[in-house]
């Protein structure tokens, strides 16, 4: 493959007792969106908070295996250090709701301490809220609070929150289940239009959704991954069995 | 058959009266304070009253301005001592929900809301006043400032544990130290919440004198030294009261009633704060 942004060698995850993730092998590469499915349940969304290790988060998690971001070891990084080259979007819409949309734009600068100077704060924010294609719409409203937007709008300043710390990935994780169709639609878009710059690893139970926006999926059942390749293959020949029984919909 | 329905229309409306009777008896004694401090205390209140020390029995005139500035200086100690601890205790409450420490310590913060003042005063009395031979300020700063620890602590927890666990998440993902989440995430998105706590127990000891008889202990002269006996309203109020002289009362009355307008604006700005500052998530 060309230029790999993550690489994950057999890798598990545990919660105490439970095995959530089992010997999962996954690689993606520069400006592709992999998207991970599967049924409630199959590990998709702790495999996704694997990469930023927010999955430590919960008391009594552990992982074995190996994971690579640009060929660093994720697992010999600091959280913060590594969380800083990981953009992330969760499924409800997130922004601070003290602050403006300005500021909610360049918090992964300011929440850090990073010193920016007025020029470069603007060229930053007007760059990311363009590349959300949130710009025309809030760009006389900059300093308002970004929580009187839409949920849609929200989710965008979300990204735009995470891209303009230049991540090597973006991880989304249901980006849109808390969304309306038209929303879902505007941010589906953004993703594609996105990618031509920008890793994205997408979390997603919506199948249809995985096929329109996706390079390459996965599908993860139980905590095994089943199948890996590129979407139009996995979605018109899958290998496996269970691969075809969930994409025809007879479970999940 | 329809008798019953009668009966059942005219129970239900007796119950209804019953409930708004009792609503309108529970706001008669307030009404009833506030009318009797206006009355007997508004005619002493002018001027110099807010600007004039205390004079000696026998010459007429003066005021309360060392009590107003005791008042001041007491809260403000006892507001630097305990906020900070406070704030901080909640925070580690609402950040560890469960586990023996967090557990013992809510269980302090309620029996410590539920200690009478006077034991505290009596503590800090022991702790500070005695040690060093004199009642000071600071020691009545201390007493009052256990006092504010339960509501400020309680309130905090309360109002962190209602911000949405995704704003954590949301600032973790960014690489920001946990630390910082807490300080610079967290804790602006419950400000109106820990402000409308802080100053609810600024209202609380406001008033209080039992905890200050002997520690900050009054003081009939100008003082502005934490280290030497301080006055207050509360206590200027007990010991006018306590006094025979017709003359004192009325003073008594004016200073209950400046004491009332105060705890009242605390509980006022309170409010609008928590309303105005609320923060939508």
């Amino acid at each position: 493959m060309e230029s790999t942004i993550l690489r994950i060698e057999d890798f598990s995850a545990y919660f105490g007792e439970n095995q959530v993730l089992k010997d999962i092998n996954l690689s993606t590469s520069k400006n592709l969106v992999t998207a991970l499915m599967g049924p409630s349940g199959c590990g998709k969304t702790t495999l996704i908070r694997c990469v930023n290790r927010m999955h430590e988060l919960i008391p009594g998690a552990r992982v074995s295996g190996k994971m690579y971001l640009t060929n660093e070891d994720v697992y010999g990084m600091k959280p913060i250090v590594l969380r800083r080259k990981i953009g992330m979007v969760f499924q409800k819409p997130n922004p601070f709701p003290t602050m403006s949309i300005y500021d909610n734009v360049i918090a992964g600068y300011k929440l850090n301490g990073i010193k920016l100077s007025r020029d470069d704060a603007d060229t930053i924010v007007e760059q990311s809220l363009k590349s959300a294609a949130l710009w025309n719409e809030v760009k006389d409203s900059l300093h308002r609070k970004g929580t009187f937007l839409s949920g849609g709008q929200q989710q965008r300043l979300c990204i735009a929150r995470a891209i303009a710390m230049k991540p090597e990935i973006l991880l989304l994780d249901e980006p849109t289940s808390a969304l309306d169709p038209k929303s879902t639609a505007h941010i589906e878009e953004l993703i594609v239009e996105l990618k031509k710059t920008q890793t994205m690893l997408l979390v997603t139970h919506n199948i249809a959704q995985a096929a329109r926006v996706s390079d390459y999926t996965a599908f993860l059942y139980l905590g095994e991954l089943i199948e890996f390749g590129p979407t139009e293959k996995l979605f018109t020949v899958p290998k496996d069995k269970r691969t075809e029984e969930y994409l025809t919909g007879k479970f999940g | 058959m329809e008798g019953r329905v009668v009966f059942r229309v005219i129970k239900d409306h007796v119950f209804k009266i019953f409930v708004v009777l009792c609503a309108i008896i529970s706001l008669v004694p307030l009404l009833l304070i506030l009318y009797y401090i206006t009355k007997n205390g508004i005619a002493v209140i002018n001027w110099d009253f807010f600007t004039q020390l205390p004079r000696p029995i026998g010459e007429s005139g003066g005021g309360i301005f060392n009590s107003i500035v005791g008042t001041i200086i007491l809260i403000l100690l006892s507001s630097i001592l305990s906020v900070p601890v406070g704030i901080a205790a909640g925070i580690y409450l609402s950040e560890n929900k469960e586990g023996k420490l967090p557990n013992l310590a809510r269980l302090c913060v309620v029996i410590l809301q539920g200690t009478p003042s006077i034991v505290l005063g009596i503590v800090a009395y022991v702790w500070v006043v005695a040690p060093v031979q004199s009642f000071s300020a600071i020691s009545g700063g201390i007493a009052l400032s256990i006092m504010m620890l339960p509501v400020i602590i309680k309130t905090t927890e309360e109002t962190l544990k209602l911000i949405p666990y995704h704003l954590k998440e949301a600032s973790l993902a960014l690489g920001v130290p946990y630390y910082r989440t807490i300080l610079k995430v967290i804790l602006p998105a419950g400000m109106s919440g820990i402000l409308t706590g802080f100053l609810l127990s600024v209202a609380r000891i406001t008033g209080e004198t039992a905890p200050l008889l002997f520690t900050a202990f009054g003081n009939q002269f100008m003082n502005y030294n934490i280290l030497k006996p301080i006055d207050s309203l509360p206590y200027r109020i007990f010991f006018y009261a306590m006094s025979p002289y017709p003359e004192w009362h009325a003073f008594a009355w004016g200073a209950s009633f400046i004491l009332v307008v105060i705890v009242l604006a605390f509980n006022l700005i309170a409010r609008g704060i928590s309303v105005k500052w609320k923060v939508q998530f």
